[in-house]
């Protein structure tokens, strides 16, 4: 399942309600992302999250896809937000369902890494200092390129 | 062509508005060449255009290279890096 969203969301409770769903599957493996509170030795006092409405499902979709065809899975949930968000605030939640851990593990990592480079999602962080975009991180792109076939 | 073009996150700041509607000049036939052209057209426009490097494009909510050709596109977005997750 795939949500892109402005409210907030309650990590537990949504996870709760995907492993309900997916009875046959003996492992689950999640990730949740939240807002950080400071920022170097400057303070995070909120986020805003720009995306690209139509994209961002697309995006997602397109991942899960490629994941199911990766590794054997009962299950996936992406939940993304977008908007005003404040710390600790949960980001995203990306969970994975399989018969198995290391399928779970594996799919739940290559949707985050992947997530991160793909997904039409941009950060701007308000601090002591000011407002500023978020800069995309070469460990990110490293870890993307992990997954390359 | 009429175009429908999309700018996000700095890319949107720097040009001061989120999406306008374009007709291209015949000329443009790549990604690349839409950029070039953008550039021309405001000082914010050549502001957001200036290092190439920093801007990623989507042609019909695909990622795309520069060297893409629009092809009859419909919607052309350009931003930076995403940072979500």
């Amino acid at each position: 399942m795939i949500r892109v969203q402005r409210e907030p969301f309650d990590p537990g409770a949504e996870l709760n309600a995907f492993m309900a769903t997916v009875p046959k599957s003996g492992g689950i493996a999640s990730f949740v992302g939240q807002v950080r509170d400071f920022k170097g030795d400057d303070t995070v006092h909120a986020m805003t999250l720009e995306h690209y409405p139509g994209m961002a499902e697309r995006e997602f979709a397109a991942l899960t896809e490629d994941a199911r065809g990766r590794w054997a899975l009962d299950g996936l949930l992406i939940i993304h937000r977008y908007g005003e968000l404040r710390p600790p605030e949960p980001i995203v939640l990306v969970a994975a369902a399989a018969a198995h851990r290391a399928d779970a593990f594996a799919a739940c990592e290559f949707l985050m890494d992947w997530l991160k480079t793909k997904a039409p999602f941009w950060k701007k962080e308000a601090l002591d200092s000011g407002e500023a975009w978020v800069a995309a991180s070469a460990d990110d792109d490293a870890r993307a390129d992990r997954w390359k076939k | 062509m009429s175009l429908t073009v999309l700018y996000f996150a700095w890319v949107k700041d720097k040009i001061g508005r989120g999406e306008e509607t374009l007709s291209l000049p015949a000329s443009i036939t790549t990604v690349s060449g839409l950029m070039d052209w953008l550039a021309t057209l405001s000082p914010g426009h050549a502001a957001a255009f200036s290092d190439r490097r920093m801007i990623k494009a989507a042609v019909d909510q695909q990622h795309v290279d520069h060297g893409t050709a629009l092809n009859g596109a419909r919607e052309v977005a350009f931003f930076p890096p995403v940072t979500g997750g």
